[in-house]
């Protein structure tokens, strides 16, 4: 059997895009951790979104409504037929993250692409200062998809059933020895542990190191499968926020093609604070 | 708000005030600025031990020295972190060159005033907080030398 993905066409490279730039049928979209890095330089045409200003709820904790979204893409110039190829710092993590909240909302249309900013830079690809700017379009947002979306409801469900929940974060967050990830003091709970019979899998290796890409699909598979995170398993991952574990859905959905994955974006910001909410250590 | 900046070190009053004129956007810009001109870590000090901020997940190192009685700091952040380059920039910025007690007096939470949380989550900002703790811990032991 070749070595491949499950779904290859939601990865692209750095080339791929280098041969996109102007093509009107693609929106390049960067989507990173850190505020600047779009300000500081990205790839010529490409437009911004930012986690926190652009893809949560203003008010409540929740991502942006549907005709937020539907403002957000026209304003982008993004159609219902644009192809968004999103790309990002830090192995993609954000960029997975406006990936998993634009499938949510119903557009199909996304790729990734491999390796995000950092590989883009080390190939020694052109960055611009330039903000693009698109006509407006008419964006018409889908049915929202509660199939990849978990609320905690359905997280006391799942250890009820003894169905698997991947825990993405940290080993010392997992551990409950840290409240929070390793430098985000305030993203914290009052309780530390880990969901009742959660396997802790942090995301990040499901990534190369010396460039950010995927790990190949055999790595993948040894990688979750040598965890008991099979395909026919209906999965729940959480991190602490929903950005990582957002990271771990994109793997285990597009590149291995597992069919029934759910990202708790709630997480452990959510279930840590929850009163009376089993927790194990 | 005028009110509650007053106490802070002339430039670092300065810094806040810019902040808090410019408004969504323009406040990235500047911070951007601020990132863009964090000078690189002086040949002399490349082989210096320099402390880890271990607060900030971004490898932050800051090393400070002292001359006729004012301190003095020097940071390396990674490029590809310009909000926290930013901060470290603006910090340094606003308090090199002061003595070591001006350092310890300053508010833990001076930078509310910036009106960052416009654009950086609340978590993110925490950076800012961690920097000067670290900046802090860097004026104490001259004091205490």
């Amino acid at each position: 059997m070749m070595d491949k993905y499950a779904y290859p066409d939601y990865l692209v490279d750095t080339e791929w895009v280098a041969e996109h730039l102007k093509d009107p049928a693609v929106r390049i979209v960067e989507s990173d951790e850190d505020a600047l890095l779009y300000e500081q330089g990205h790839i010529p045409g490409a437009v911004k979104v930012d986690w926190f200003t652009s893809l949560q709820h203003p008010i409540r904790r929740d991502f942006l409504s549907v005709k937020d979204l539907e403002q957000l893409f026209s304003n982008l110039g993004i159609g219902n037929d644009t192809t968004v190829v999103l790309y990002g710092d830090k192995s993609n993590w954000f960029a997975t993250y406006a990936f998993w909240l634009f499938r949510y909302h119903g557009h199909e249309k996304l790729k990734i692409m491999n390796g995000g900013r950092a590989k883009w830079e080390m190939e020694g690809r052109l960055l611009t200062k330039d903000v693009p700017g698109y006509p407006k379009t008419n964006y018409q947002a889908k049915e929202s998809d509660p199939d990849i979306r978990a609320f905690r409801e359905d997280v006391f469900a799942q250890i009820e059933q003894g169905k698997p929940l991947v825990d993405v974060r940290s080993p010392k967050e997992y551990s409950g020895e840290l409240l929070h990830m390793p430098g985000y003091p305030q993203e914290g709970a009052t309780r530390g542990g880990h969901i009742p019979g959660a396997m802790n899998i942090p995301w990040a290796q499901a990534t190369n190191e010396a460039d950010s890409t995927f790990k190949s699909p055999q790595a993948l598979r040894e990688l979750y499968e040598g965890r008991g995170i099979t395909p026919e398993k209906d999965i729940i991952a959480y991190c602490r926020i929903g950005e990582r574990s957002s990271h771990t859905w994109f793997v285990l959905t597009y590149l291995l093609g597992y069919p029934k994955v759910r990202n708790y974006d709630g997480s452990w910001t959510e279930w840590g604070n929850l009163v009376n909410a089993p927790i194990e250590k | 708000m005028a009110d509650s900046t007053t106490g802070l070190p002339p430039r670092l009053q300065e810094i806040v005030e810019d902040f808090q004129w410019s408004e969504g956007r323009e406040k990235l810009e500047l911070l951007l600025q601020y990132a863009e001109e964090l000078p690189d870590i002086p040949a002399w000090m490349q082989n210096q031990s320099f402390e880890q901020v271990e607060e900030c997940m971004t490898p932050v190192f800051v090393l400070s020295e002292m001359t006729d009685g004012k301190i003095y700091f020097h940071f390396h952040v990674p490029k590809s972190s310009p909000t926290v380059r930013g901060y470290a920039a603006l910090m340094k910025k606003g308090l090199d060159g002061l003595t070591p007690e001006e350092i310890l007096r300053v508010p833990g939470d001076f930078y509310l005033q910036m009106g960052l949380d416009q654009v950086l989550t609340y978590q993110r900002l925490n950076g800012i907080a961690a920097i000067l703790a670290h900046m802090k811990l860097l004026a104490l032991q001259e004091v205490t030398a």
